[in-house]
């Protein structure tokens, strides 16, 4: 292509006031074309806000924000025309079949008959929805809903598409089979803006943000968020300890010096600790408690390490502020 | 370029799908209130006839016993037990077999033989006020023609004042003919509110209608598309209603059925924009249920429906004015019953479509603060 494409979201500066409340303080990010970028944050930390004012349904208090190179504030339809947004709970009309779904989505978008079919039959094959198209959509299970709810999102060859929390409540396979799909789509250049909770889906974006009560806390790509001062401060290491008795031994492994923070990891802890400190002397330690220590294996730290540091970090600041 | 119809197509479709899938509620929605109409048609009866009374003739005689004939051909009465003293004839009133007690004493037909004022003690039951009224009206009017005829009847002269009243348009009083185009406008208005309020009730809950608000269909598109359906299903009501009442209730239109289905128009519009309010406020199919009620008691009550409008208290009367029902049953009742026309009526077309886009545009406001921005 001649000219640069623009990127597919720019976001300098967002605000969003509610009354006296700020939901959404000063967020910055840059989504490329073609990226999975994946967005974070506890409930009510901003996410759906932010979504609502990328794509022109709340008017921003402050700030600019771009979506496929159209200023959202100038010219809320035209972005609305290109992106393809689906809700977590898929939005889909339960009495309708999965081929009068289709087609009523075709139909807001202005799809001719004629290129609405050849979509559809596109769809249908990309999505494996062929045995079920005359079932009405309230008799799909979870992970069919999904999959035609992403299809109603796409029907109209969007370039950009939201997806918020898509795989709540839905099975592991179908959840495995999604994201298998987006990785596909992201590969014919469509970008991605998904909310999840879940950790390990954060770890399959090529681009994550945290934003927390308002406020971006990480942006990057998960190894560069992992390589952070503030995450893996200069001086420290990350280790696994696998035990019995993991919460007793949790107990006394904070007291240890050296240890800096350590968190319960279904059966085993994960703590940062001072370089200084030998491990054999922290397994010395707990022996003394009665703990048999099975491991203790140095770690990187996961995305989830990262957003609870950062957190603890942000919060600190917070109440430095206060003081 | 911007098409502010955009997605009209599309909803409208989508909507009619529903209709066509859920005809259940559909029928059921159509079908309660004809039956409503056949209770209320062949149940309510305003004119009261045949109150049933309890007599105690003590005298006896030719001139007791016509009396009581005249009292029983007048329609008003019917007696159903003849008791033989006084305490009997207070206990049929107080036992509430009876609710009217006729006493004619004992000197009745002597005191009449004498050229003198014979009394007859008439003991009517208040509980009810319109059967008391009655009562009162028809024992003096015969009291009074029973005396003038005794007067005149030694004379050669007649009635000096003959008043001769003449009902138009209902003359027999028949209780449908009143009953029945007032009706209209309440079931019209519950049917078409409850269907539009649920709709978007129903999207609200399943999430669509986020959905939709991200997509390019722009306001008036879906508001349109989804009322039309509810329009239409609304104006066929109105003919089934219309038919009904013409050819089983056998209720005559004296005026253009044309005319009442072009100014039923802006009276549908008037109930789906009401619907639309309910469902801006509302977020569950309960609530919709709940608000929706909330609108009709006003309908029936201080529309004149049931009530006279010009007997309510002032403040009422006033606030009757602001119930959309009011305007169309004076509609429905000025065309069925007196053949209005145009020149007559266009007031209360022109009062229903202010309403209608006062509601439309608070239900437009309310929708675009609290259900998108929230």
């Amino acid at each position: 292509m001649s000219k640069a494409e623009p990127p597919a979201i720019v976001a300098e500066h967002l605000v969003r006031r509610f009354g006296a409340v700020t939901a959404v303080d000063g967020v910055s990010f840059r989504v490329e074309k073609g990226e999975i970028f994946g967005f974070l944050g506890p409930n009510g930390s901003g996410k759906t806000t932010v979504i609502k004012m990328l794509t022109g349904l709340l008017p921003l208090s402050g700030g600019e924000a771009s979506v496929l190179g159209l200023d959202v504030r100038k010219d809320p339809e035209t972005v609305r025309e290109n992106i393809g947004y689906m809700s977590q709970n898929f939005s889909l009309y339960s009495d309708l079949t999965v081929t009068e779904n289709l087609t009523f989505y075709g139909r807001i978008y202005g799809i001719s008959n004629e290129r609405l079919r050849t979509r559809m039959e596109k769809i249908v094959e990309l999505n494996g929805l062929g045995p079920y198209l005359n079932r009405l959509s309230s008799q799909l299970s979870g992970g069919w809903k999904q999959r035609l709810a992403l299809g109603c999102a796409m029907l109209h060859q969007p370039k950009l598409i939201f997806l918020d929390e898509p795989t709540a409540g839905i099975d592991p396979v179908a959840r495995r089979q999604l994201w298998d799909l987006l990785f596909e789509l992201s590969a014919q250049g469509i970008t991605f803006f998904v909310t999840t909770h879940y950790m390990d889906e954060a770890e399959r974006c090529n681009h994550v943000a945290y934003i927390y009560y308002g406020k971006l806390i990480a942006d990057g790509t998960p190894d560069s968020l992992r390589e952070l001062p503030d995450v893996q401060p200069p001086g420290t290491y990350r280790v696994e300890i696998t035990a019995l008795q993991v919460t007793r031994a949790l107990r006394i492994a904070r007291t240890v010096p050296g240890v800096r923070r350590a968190t319960i990891f279904g059966q085993s802890i994960h703590a940062l600790i001072n370089d200084d400190l030998d491990p054999e002397h922290l397994r010395k330690r707990l022996l003394e408690q009665n703990i048999v220590v099975a491991e203790i294996r140095p770690l990187a730290p996961s995305l989830e390490d990262v957003f609870v540091e950062l957190t603890y970090k942000h919060q600190s600041q917070i109440e430095a502020a206060r003081a | 370029m911007l098409n502010p119809f955009r997605g009209f197509n599309a909803v409208f479709y989508k909507e009619a799908l529903h209709v066509r899938r859920d005809f259940g509620t559909l029928f059921f929605s159509l079908i309660i209130p004809l039956l409503q109409m056949f209770l209320l048609g062949f149940a309510i009866d305003t004119n009261i006839r045949q109150i049933s009374t309890a007599v105690y003739n003590a005298d006896g005689h030719r001139e007791s016993r016509e009396l009581l004939d005249r009292l029983r051909n007048s329609d008003t009465f019917r007696v159903a037990r003849f008791v033989e003293n006084d305490r009997d004839l207070t206990d049929a009133i107080v036992s509430g077999k009876c609710r009217v007690g006729i006493k004619i004493p004992v000197d009745y037909s002597d005191r009449l033989l004498h050229q003198m004022s014979a009394q007859v003690l008439v003991l009517i039951d208040g509980s009810d006020s319109s059967v008391a009224g009655q009562a009162i009206n028809v024992t003096t009017s015969i009291g009074l023609d029973e005396s003038l005829r005794r007067v005149l009847a030694n004379s050669n002269r007649s009635f000096a004042v003959d008043m001769r009243p003449k009902i138009l348009f209902n003359p027999d009083s028949r209780s449908p003919n009143f009953f029945l185009p007032g009706l209209t406008a309440i079931l019209l208005l519950n049917v078409t509110t409850f269907l539009t309020a649920f709709s978007v009730v129903r999207e609200k809950e399943r999430g669509t209608l986020e959905q939709l608000f991200v997509t390019p269909v722009r306001p008036l598109g879906l508001l349109l598309g989804k009322l039309l359906p509810y329009f239409i299903i609304g104006f066929v009501e109105l003919l089934m209603i219309l038919t009904l009442m013409r050819f089983v209730f056998q209720v005559p239109i004296h005026g253009s059925v044309l005319l009442l289905a072009i100014l039923s128009l802006p009276y549908i519009f008037v109930s789906l924009s009401l619907g639309i309010l309910i469902s801006s406020k509302a977020n569950s199919q309960a609530e919709a249920m709940q608000l929706a009620f909330l609108t009709i008691l006003p309908s029936i009550f201080f529309s004149g429906y049931i009530f006279p409008r010009e007997t309510m208290p002032r403040f009422f009367f006033i606030l009757s004015y602001f119930v959309p029902a009011t305007y169309f049953i004076d509609i429905t009742r000025g065309i069925i019953l007196r053949g209005a026309g145009w020149q007559h009526l266009w007031i209360d077309a022109v009062a229903l479509s202010c309403i209608g886009s006062f509601l439309l545009v608070v239900a437009a406001r309310r929708f675009h603060n609290k259900v998108i921005m929230a």
